[in-house]
């Protein structure tokens, strides 16, 4: 499956826009994000482990924290996750 | 260094007087590329209005659906452009970043542009450009805005 990279992000993925991954679930194709690029891993998840709370993932349209399973969700190769750093603001 | 058109830089502060007396949001596409002296050169294509979700509070803080962005980001990708900025407005404020703007802060490299909207009426402009590698050394950095004119064709 494909993960679209932020903008942001990308530097830590040789500059490329999405990564292709092979998985099961969220939590599999996140983890081979990070397995093939280590670099990104502190971006995404805290010392705790856990997902930054500014970082949205989204499989499809779904927002991984709302659904049932969360990241024990099943994929499949037409499937897309988009990592999203959330934006917000004002005086 | 923050690079747009005229009609953009019109679009994006109309916005702020739309919405007033609460905060405008919005999007920038565009180009990023590091110049010869390692400037950073925020191109925009294009400015893509966004919905403000904080409608509880949205004369003083703004917040854009993540599905909203991945749907610009898409057809940012479509049309061979990325999201490099932001915008919104500070209704009777100035244009400054504020500490919520600062802390709320997380797409490195990019532009976020506030325009001051006092009494309806667009003000100051400015771009700041969020610097650093991570969360703990980001900072806001005072960008310059180039706004340049269409150059239409003469027969």
């Amino acid at each position: 499956m494909k993960i679209f990279i932020p903008t942001p992000l990308r530097v830590y993925v040789d500059k490329q826009d999405a990564v292709q991954v092979e998985a099961g679930t969220v939590g599999q194709a996140l983890n081979a994000l990070t397995t093939q690029h280590p670099d990104l891993k502190k971006h995404l998840y805290s010392d705790e482990g856990k997902l930054r709370a500014f970082v949205n993932v989204y499989l499809n349209d779904e927002d991984v924290r709302y659904l049932p399973e969360k990241e024990a969700t099943t994929v499949t190769d037409a499937d897309s996750l988009s990592i999203i750093p959330s934006i917000a603001g004002g005086c | 260094m923050l690079k747009l058109s005229e009609p953009i830089y019109n679009a994006l502060r109309k916005h702020g007087e739309e919405t007033y007396p609460h905060e405008c949001c919005g999007v920038l596409l565009g180009r990023s590329v590091q110049n010869a002296d390692n400037l950073d050169i925020n191109t925009v294509e294009d400015a893509v209005r966004a919905g403000n979700t904080r409608t509880d509070a949205a004369h003083n803080r703004y917040h854009i659906a993540p599905q909203e962005l991945i749907k610009i980001q898409r057809q940012g990708r479509e049309r061979g452009l990325d999201i490099v900025g932001f915008y919104h407005s500070h209704p009777d404020h100035p244009a400054q970043w504020s500490k919520t703007d600062f802390e709320e802060a997380h797409w490195l490299g990019c532009s976020y542009v506030i325009t001051a909207v006092a009494n309806g009426v667009a003000q100051q402009t400015n771009s700041f450009l969020l610097t650093g590698t991570n969360e703990d050394d980001k900072s806001f950095e005072d960008e310059t805005i180039q706004v340049e004119e269409l150059v239409t064709g003469r027969c």
